[in-house]
């Protein structure tokens, strides 16, 4: 049986391929329309999905799509009930969108659909699962686990912003949810929007900011906006926002609880952002945490699956990890909307037909999030040779070594591998690559080669063997999902004037023996690499590691500020040219920046628009 | 017609007849504001529409 799950017309569509509960292919569709966060019909994430399993639309037994229109238009009109007459501008904008399109989805995916089966049997084939069912299930049918307790939490789906779930085997039964205002994703948009940052995109950045400044607002918002129970439920104080009736996230008396407007989207930084951001990061901890602690008494469970949006939020994964309520954790690595598009297929399959899952032993069944394109090595020559490239053909052995020398010597390494990864982080697939260990290589990889903010800080990968080594973690974290600090014996103190320093200065000063992964709180967002999963990427690490003793490489994703990550070879040339990467490894094809014909470089720092 | 259909079927679950009224109102309301302006802008907190 096949399901093809679908998420749209909101953000990060995306679309899933499962072939007897087996997930064969998933993509987003900005990485094809090469539009960020892109929310319209996922017809080229279509495309490669079926292109991949070899079918066609009318060998594919359901279609599931991610979430429930008639519900969430109901919500809509409640809420702008429940407030009027105030919210009458947000109304006169929305419903419009609502009443030409958005209620009729069904029927806009019928459509779409036709472009690739004409004569294709809709009734009873076309399905709808519930938005934070479709969380649910994406966390919990690929999980390792037999039984395990899903918390989903997100800004809204359908009602549902926060939402338990048990599941056992092939069922999967939601037990209860928090509604509508009341949401923890929404909180800490709303702080993303007032910190000057763009809402649904911006929240890493909040979540990189914070570990700058002290949670000195943490009591204030805890007092003033959100009433936090003993077990983690809650409830906003609709007083101080304004995302029901208005169009921004926050409202004047918000302004006031804070001494102040929101910053302007590029005003420079100050201290009292920073502060903002430790103190909402701080909230969300301890409200994540105060639900897991109640839901592992409660249902005495083992294990954890987490989806949504605000499990995205990796400081807080890392913490509800060591908190241990329960033994084991796995997110999603999906775990925003695109992930919505698996979750329903998988919803379909187990849920609607009640058929049976295989476990994979330890193994997910993500496949390490590898679900994407790949090119065979002749395609990729002929990609590059048309788009003007200079390269040369190595074999595996020496294009290791090549790229392992390159990285040694400090220089900024595209690495394009195998299929692309599913979900908003590189897994060293679609990377770019530097040295840990040089003091410059943050500075250098965010201002010449991902023209983004300096104080962001950049994540690890790791040899799966030897992440206990250099971090306090000795678990799978193959999604780069978790956070935790670097070994104390790896650690440089600062001194108090260096403490004293702001920004991009703190991030100068070296941490740690890997400083360039170092957060300016020790802290590092970890990507375990697996042979089992993506053995050249391990082969990669394992030749640097002999080289220098050091098993870490810096890898962030390959793009720059604002771009979507690369998907084909020629889209990594076109970076690989616009930027200061030095070296770019495709497949098979060594292509270095001093070969390439000048008149092919291109500026690419304002390509593309702001995040 | 079997849009109609299948919103008269989710109000009967849902058991939220008491929107009718609302509905119709609206979707008066809403035509009114989708002709005047020509065309549809979508609010900018997606999140939440």
């Amino acid at each position: 049986m096949r399901i093809l799950g679908l998420s749209a017309f909101y953000h990060d569509s995306a679309a899933a391929l499962i072939e007897d509960g087996r997930v064969v292919a998933a993509a987003q569709e900005e990485r094809f329309s090469r539009k960020k966060h892109d929310a319209g019909f996922p017809r080229h994430a279509i495309a490669y999905c079926l292109e991949e399993a070899g079918v066609s639309l009318g060998d594919v037994d359901h279609v599931a799509f991610y979430d429930k229109p008639f519900l969430k238009f109901e919500r809509l009109l409640e809420t702008y009930l429940a407030f009027a007459p105030r919210g009458f501008r947000s109304f006169s904008m929305a419903i419009p969108v609502w009443l030409k399109e958005k209620l009729f989805q069904k029927q806009h995916l019928k459509d779409e659909l036709k472009a690739w089966a004409a004569d294709y049997d809709w009734s009873n084939r076309l399905l709808f699962a519930e938005h934070h069912q479709s969380h649910a299930a994406s966390a919990f049918f690929p999980s390792p686990f037999e039984e395990a307790v899903v918390l989903t939490m997100d800004g809204v789906g359908e009602w549902a912003t926060t939402s338990v779930g048990v599941g056992r085997g092939s069922t999967l039964e939601m037990i209860k949810e928090i509604h509508f205002p009341h949401s923890l994703g929404l909180l800490y948009s709303a702080f993303t929007y007032y910190t000057g940052f763009k809402v649904n995109s911006g929240e890493y950045k909040v979540m990189g900011l914070a570990p700058y400044g002290e949670p000195t607002y943490a009591q204030t918002i805890l007092d003033h906006l959100i009433d936090l129970k003993p077990d983690g439920s809650f409830r906003l104080n609709l007083d101080y926002f304004n995302y029901c009736t208005g169009l921004t996230m926050t409202n004047r008396r918000f302004d006031d609880l804070f001494g102040g407007p929101p910053r302007k989207a590029e005003d420079r930084l100050t201290q009292r952002e920073m502060d903002l951001a430790a103190s909402i990061q701080a909230v969300i901890e301890e409200a994540v945490l105060r639900m897991t602690r109640a839901l592992a008494a409660e249902t005495g469970a083992k294990n954890l699956c987490l989806a949504g949006g605000v499990a995205l939020n990796c400081v807080a994964n890392g913490k509800v990890l060591r908190d241990g309520a329960f033994d084991a954790l796995w997110v999603q690595p999906a775990a925003g909307d695109a992930g919505g598009a698996l979750g329903a297929a998988l919803s379909a399959y187990h849920g609607f037909h009640g058929r049976p899952r295989q476990l994979n032993g330890a193994l997910d069944a993500m496949a390490g999030s590898y679900l994407g394109p790949t090119y065979a090595q002749p395609d990729i020559e002929r990609r590059l040779s048309e788009a003007g490239a200079q390269f040369r053909v190595v074999d595996d052995d020496a294009l290791i070594a090549e790229t392992a020398d390159a990285l040694v010597e400090g220089k900024a390494v595209g690495w394009f591998q195998g299929r692309m990864e599913f979900g908003p982080r590189a897994l060293g697939a679609r990377s770019i690559l530097g040295d840990p260990r040089s003091p410059t290589m943050q500075k250098v990889l965010n201002l010449k080669v991902k023209y983004r903010e300096s104080f962001r800080p950049f994540a690890p990968s790791v040899l799966r063997e030897d992440v206990a080594d250099w971090f306090e973690l000795d678990g799978d974290s193959p999604y780069m999902l978790l956070v935790a600090d670097v070994c104390h014996e790896r650690r440089r103190e600062m001194t108090a004037s260096e403490q004293a320093l702001f920004g991009i200065d703190k991030l100068n000063v070296p941490r740690s023996e890997v400083p360039a992964v170092t957060h300016v709180d020790y802290s590092a967002r970890i990507q375990t690499v697996h042979r089992e999963t993506n053995p050249r990427y391990h082969a990669l690490l394992s030749a640097f590691k002999a080289k220098t003793g050091c098993p870490l490489l810096v890898n962030t994703s390959f793009n720059v500020r604002g771009e979507p990550i690369v998907c084909t070879p020629e889209d990594a040339f076109r970076c690989f040219m616009g930027t200061e990467i030095e070296v770019l490894a495709v497949g098979n094809c060594i292509l270095r920046k001093e070969d390439q014909d000048e008149n092919l470089r291109r500026d690419y720092k304002d390509a593309f628009e702001l995040d | 017609m079997s849009f109609l259909a299948e919103l008269w079927r989710f109000m009967r679950v849902r058991k939220k007849f008491w929107l009718v009224p609302i509905l119709i109102m609206m979707v008066l309301f809403g035509g009114l504001i989708v002709m005047t302006k020509g065309s549809a802008i979508a609010p900018f907190i997606y999140t939440v529409f």
